[in-house]
C-alpha cells in the first residue's frame, strides 16, 4: 500500500506541477483571475451593494447562494455527528459520583442510595479523576463574556472589517466549549442545552434560507434583497446591505450552535457525560 | 410561479428539512408528510420545469438578480430538465416505498434520517440545476456528507465502509475542486456557460490538460468508475435499505450526468474528442469496468452485494457511451441515465422488501421466495428482465443506442463487453430466480408440514404499490422510448456531435 | 527560469497536497488518514488563496467606505489597488466543507472504535476476516 500511495502521490504531483507551467505568474496583476471577474467586484460593490468589506459583500451578496449550501453543509454535518453517535437510551451506571464542590472530595452513590439534592454544593461527575482546577475554571469564567462580546462584534461588524457570520458564530461557539473543556461537559450542557443546539442550527439557516425565499414571495428572484426594500422601507442599495447583516446573522446562529452541537457529540461519543 | 420553479426545486425541499429537523423533535410523526409533500413540490417542479423547457429552449435563472459571470446562474436545458425529472421522482418514490423499514430500522432517530434525506436530495437536485462551477462543489459535499451519514446508519460493518467511502469521496471532491481552481486561474472565471466561451483560445494550455485530467479522476472516483470502485460494494451493501435504496441509484448517476455536462458545455466536444486524443483508452477502461463488474458479480452469493457490482458495470456502459464520442452513443448513455435509475431503484426495492421482511439477503435466504411474496417478486422479475435488456423493457433501447454507437465507432470490444454484461446478468439473475421460484422455502418452525403451501407474507402496500410504480415505469418508458430521444435527448446534444 | 521562479508557491501547496494524500492512501490508522485529509485541504485551501494574491494591493476592503452616500462619484475605486476578493470567498466556503467533513469523519472513526475497539486498520481487517 505504501509504494501504491507513493506512486499516486507522485503522479499526481507531477500532473499538476506540469499543469502549472501555463500559469500566470504570482502575484501578477495582469492574471485573467485578477482581470476577468474581480474588477467588477472591487469597483462595483460599494455602488450596488454600499458594502465596503468587498468579501462580505461577493459572500452574502453576490454569490450568496453559495454561502447559504456553505451554511447547509455545516447544519448537515451536525445532523450527521448526532445521528451517528448519540445514545439515547442509555443505562444509567450502578455507582453514580459527586463531588463537593468546596472540599473538592467525591462520594460515590451506590444503586439505590440516597442522591445529594440539586444544589451547588455537590456536582455530578463520570469518573473518579475528573479534573477541576479553581484558577483554570476562574480565569475561563472571565474569559468567556469578553470571548461572546467579542464574537458578536466580529458578526455585527462584517460590513466594514474582516468578519462576519462564519467567523463570530466559530467564537461564540469555541466560548461554550472553553467553558466545556474548562469545567466538563456536563456544565456546559446545562448552560446550552441539547436542544437548543438542535433547535438553533436549523433556525439559523433557516434564516438565511428564508431570507431568500422572502425574496422570492416579494416578487424578484430568488436571494435578491433589493426586494426587501418595500419591507425595510430604504432604498434597494441600502436593502442589500440590509439583508447581507440578517444573513450574516443566520449564519453566525446556526454555525455557533452546529460546532457546539458537533463538538458536544464528539468529545462524549454521544454519551453527553462529562467528555474527553 | 413558473418561472421560479428552478429556485422552488431546491428551496421547498432544504427549507423543508430544516423544518423536519425541528419537527423531530416535537412529534415524530410529523417528519414523513412534510418530507413527502416537500419532495413531492419538488418533483413537481421538475417536472413543469422540464415542460417549460421543451417548450421555450434553455432557461436561465439567476439567482439574487445578478447577471451569470457575477453571481450564480441556472441553465436548465433539455439535459438538465431530464436529469431533475428522475431525480425527484425516484427519490419521491423511494421516500414512500422506504416509510415503513425507516420506521424499523430507527425507530429513536427518525427526524435526523428525514433531515438528511430531504438534505440529500437537495443536494443531488442542486448538483443537476446549477451552472456555477463552483456551486456544484459545494452541492456535492451536501450530497456526499449527508450520503456518509445515511450509509452509516447500517448494520455492523457500515460505519467502516462509510468512512472508507468518506475517504474516497474526499479525494475526489478535492480532485474536483483542484480541477476547478486551475480553470479559474487560466479564466479568471467560475460560470460554466462563461469558461466554456474563454477556453478556446486556451486549448494548447497545459493548465488545461491538467484542470480536465484532475476533474475527470475526481468525478470517476465520485461515480465509481472501474480501478476506483472499491469503496462501493461495502458501502452500499451494508447500508440501511432506505438509503442504499436512494444513494444507488441516484449518486453515481449524478456523477455522470456532471461528467456529461463538463464534456458538452464547459470543455466542449471538440476539446474533449478531437484534441485530446483520450477518447479510445477511456472506452478501452469502460470495457474492463464492465467486464470487471459483471465477473465480480459473477463471484458474489448475495444478493444486494451483486447488485452493486452490477452498479459498477452499468457505470462503465455510461461513461463508455458517452466517450465513443458520437451522437447514438452519447444517446444510449443519456437514456441510460433515466433508464437505470429506474431499473437500480426497482431492483434495490426488492432488496429492501426483502430485508424488511426476511431480515437477510444471501442467496440461501431467497429459497420460495415467489410463493412467499409474490407481488414483490414480479416487479423483480420486470427489473431483472429491464437489466438483461429484454425488448419491452427500457433497458433493451438503452443498450441498443449505445451498441449502435459502438457499431459507429467500430469499437467491437465495447459492443462485446455489452453483450458479455448482459449475458452474464441473465446468468445471475436467472440463478436468483431459480433459487426464488424452484427451490421450496426453508421454514424452522414449519418441519411437520413439509407438504403444505407456503403462506404467502407480503410486504405491506406502502411498499408494493410504489414498487410496482417503478416496474410500470421501466416498460412505459420503454414503449416511449422514441419520444423520450427525438424530444428530449436530441436537443441536448449540441450539433457538433454526429 | 525567471518564470518558473515566479510559481513556486504552486510547488510548495501541490507538495503539501501531495503529503496530504500520500497519507491517506498509504497510512493504517485511520485517524492518521484523517489527518492527512486534512493536509490535503487545507493546502487546496492555500493554494486558492494564493489565486487572489496581487502585487502592490491591498485587502479587499475599501477605505473611507462607511456605507453614507453609495453614488458612483463619492470617489473612485481602482481595481488594481485591491486584492481578488473572489478565492476568499471560495475558501470560506471550503473551510466550512473541510470543518463539516471532519466532524464526520471523527464520528465515523469513534463508531468504528466501538466496535472493533482499534483504529489500525490491518487489525480491523483481521477482525472481519476472522469471523
Amino acid at each position: 500500500m505504501k509504494i501504491i500511495g507513493l506512486i499516486i502521490a507522485v503522479l499526481t504531483g507531477a500532473l499538476l506541477i506540469y499543469g502549472t507551467v501555463d500559469f500566470p505568474g504570482w502575484a501578477d496583476p495582469a492574471s485573467p483571475a485578477s482581470t476577468h471577474l474581480s474588477p467588477h467586484f472591487i469597483e462595483k460593490t460599494m455602488e450596488e451593494t454600499s458594502v465596503p468589506n468587498i468579501v462580505t459583500a461577493v459572500l452574502a451578496d453576490y454569490r450568496s447562494y453559495d454561502t447559504m449550501f456553505e451554511t447547509t453543509v455545516i447544519f448537515s454535518g451536525g445532523v450527521v455527528c448526532f445521528i451517528l453517535l448519540r445514545i439515547f437510551r442509555r443505562k444509567e451506571p450502578e455507582d453514580r459520583l459527586y463531588r463537593h464542590v468546596l472540599t473538592g472530595a467525591t462520594i460515590r452513590v451506590k444503586e439505590g442510595g440516597k442522591i445529594p439534592p440539586d444544589s451547588d454544593d455537590f456536582e455530578r461527575i463520570d469518573t473518579l479523576w475528573t479534573p477541576h482546577d479553581l484558577i483554570i475554571k476562574t480565569v475561563c469564567r472571565l474569559l468567556i463574556p469578553f470571548i461572546q462580546l467579542f464574537g458578536l462584534y466580529v458578526i455585527a461588524h462584517g460590513h466594514h472589517s474582516p468578519g462576519g457570520g462564519f467567523q463570530g458564530g466559530v467564537i461564540l461557539g469555541a466560548s461554550i466549549m472553553l467553558l466545556a473543556i474548562s469545567q466538563d461537559l456536563r456544565t456546559a450542557v446545562q448552560r446550552m442545552r441539547e436542544k437548543v443546539d438542535a433547535l438553533l442550527s436549523p433556525t439559523g439557516v433557516f434564516i438565511y434560507a428564508g431570507t431568500g425565499a422572502l425574496c422570492l414571495l416579494l416578487g424578484l428572484n430568488f436571494m435578491d434583497y433589493s426586494a426587501l426594500a418595500s419591507v425595510l422601507y430604504v432604498d434597494p442599495v441600502t436593502a442589500r446591505s440590509h439583508g447581507i447583516l440578517i444573513v450574516e446573522i443566520g449564519v453566525g446562529v446556526a454555525v455557533m450552535a452546529t460546532i457546539i452541537w458537533i463538538y458536544n457529540n464528539l468529545s462524549s461519543a454521544g454519551k453527553y457525560d462529562e467528555g474527553l | 410561479m413558473s418561472e421560479q420553479y428552478p429556485a422552488l426545486l431546491v428551496v421547498v425541499p432544504l427549507l423543508s428539512a430544516l423544518v423536519i429537523c425541528v419537527a423531530g423533535w416535537v412529534n415524530k410523526r410529523l417528519c414523513f408528510p412534510i418530507a413527502v409533500a416537500a419532495l413531492g413540490v419538488a418533483a413537481y417542479s421538475c417536472i413543469g420545469l422540464l415542460l417549460r423547457v421543451l417548450d421555450e429552449g434553455v432557461i436561465v435563472y439567476k439567482l439574487g438578480g445578478w447577471d451569470p459571470p457575477m453571481g450564480i446562474a441556472y441553465y436548465v436545458d433539455h439535459l438538465n430538465g431530464l436529469v431533475l425529472s428522475v431525480v425527484s421522482v425516484v427519490a419521491l418514490l423511494n421516500l414512500i416505498a422506504s416509510k415503513k423499514s425507516i420506521d424499523q430500522e430507527f425507530p429513536d432517530k427518525i427526524g435526523p434520517f428525514y433531515t438528511l434525506y430531504v438534505l440529500m436530495v437537495t443536494g443531488l437536485l442542486g448538483i443537476v440545476v446549477t451552472g456555477d462551477a463552483f456551486n456544484l462543489y459545494v452541492l456535492l459535499e451536501i450530497a456526499a456528507l449527508t450520503g456518509y451519514g445515511l450509509l452509516a446508519m447500517g448494520e455492523d460493518r457500515a460505519p467502516l465502509a462509510a468512512l472508507n467511502y468518506l475517504y474516497m469521496g474526499t479525494i475526489g471532491a478535492c480532485f474536483y475542486l483542484l480541477g476547478v481552481g486551475y480553470l479559474y486561474i487560466v479564466t479568471g472565471s467560475l460560470n460554466m456557460v462563461d469558461i466554456a466561451k474563454i477556453l478556446p483560445s486556451l486549448y494548447q494550455s497545459k493548465a488545461v490538460l491538467g484542470a480536465f485530467i484532475i476533474l475527470m479522476v475526481g468525478v470517476w472516483l465520485k461515480m465509481a468508475f472501474f480501478p476506483l470502485h472499491a469503496w462501493l460494494p461495502n458501502a452500499y451493501t451494508y447500508a440501511p435499505s432506505a438509503a442504499s435504496s436512494l444513494i444507488a441509484p441516484l449518486v453515481t448517476k449524478v456523477m455522470i450526468y456532471v461528467m456529461i455536462r463538463f464534456i458538452l458545455t464547459v470543455f466542449t466536444p471538440e476539446f474533449a474528442f478531437n484534441i485530446l486524443a483520450v477518447s479510445d483508452s477511456i472506452v478501452w477502461l469502460a470495457v474492463i469496468a464492465i467486464v470487471m463488474g459483471a465477473i465480480l458479480a459473477l463471484a458474489e452469493r448475495n444478493l444486494k452485494k451483486m447488485l452493486t457490482y452490477i452498479v459498477i458495470a452499468e457505470v462503465g456502459y455510461m461513461v463508455g457511451g458517452a466517450w465513443l464520442g458520437n451522437r447514438a452513443g452519447m444517446t444510449g448513455a443519456i437514456l441510460h441515465i433515466v433508464n437505470d435509475a429506474l431499473m437500480t431503484l426497482c431492483v434495490f426495492l426488492v432488496a429492501g422488501n426483502i430485508v424488511y421482511k426476511l431480515k437477510g439477503y444471501a442467496f440461501d435466504d431467497l429459497k420460495g421466495l415467489y410463493r412467499k411474496m409474490p407481488f414483490t417478486m414480479t416487479a423483480f422479475t420486470v427489473g431483472v428482465l429491464s437489466m438483461i435488456g429484454v425488448p419491452p423493457t427500457c433497458g433493451f433501447f438503452s443498450k441498443w443506442y449505445l451498441i449502435l454507437g459502438a457499431i459507429r465507432a467500430e469499437h467491437w470490444f465495447f459492443m462485446g463487453a455489452l453483450l458479455f454484461s448482459s449475458l452474464v446478468n441473465a446468468v445471475l439473475f436467472f440463478r436468483i430466480i431459480e433459487i426464488a421460484f424452484f427451490e421450496p422455502f426453508t421454514d424452522h418452525h414449519a418441519h411437520g408440514h413439509d407438504h403444505q403451501p407456503e403462506p404467502i407474507d407480503e410486504a405491506p402496500l406502502s411498499m408494493v404499490v410504489p414498487l410496482w410504480i417503478v416496474a410500470a415505469a421501466l416498460v412505459i418508458v420503454g414503449i416511449y422510448t422514441s419520444d423520450i430521444v427525438t424530444k428530449i435527448i436530441q436537443f441536448a446534444i449540441p450539433e457538433g456531435i454526429l | 527560469m525567471q518564470m518558473l521562479v515566479a510559481k513556486y508557491n504552486y510547488w510548495i501547496y501541490i507538495t503539501l497536497m501531495m503529503i496530504g494524500l500520500y497519507a491517506m492512501i498509504a497510512k493504517n490508522n485511520l485517524v492518521k488518514k484523517i489527518v492527512g485529509m486534512s493536509i490535503f485541504q487545507t493546502a487546496i485551501i492555500l493554494f486558492y488563496v494564493s489565486i487572489g494574491a496581487k502585487r502592490g494591493a491591498t485587502i479587499p476592503i475599501i477605505e473611507h467606505g462607511h456605507g453614507e452616500g453609495h453614488g458612483a462619484g463619492t470617489h473612485m475605486v481602482h481595481a488594481v489597488d485591491y486584492i481578488n476578493p473572489l478565492p476568499h470567498v471560495l475558501m470560506l466556503t471550503a473551510i466550512v466543507v473541510a470543518v463539516a467533513t471532519l466532524g464526520v469523519a471523527l464520528a465515523l472513526a469513534i463508531r468504528v472504535y466501538n466496535r472493533y475497539n482499534t483504529l489500525e486498520e490491518d487489525e480491523i481487517l483481521a477482525q472481519i476476516r476472522e469471523k
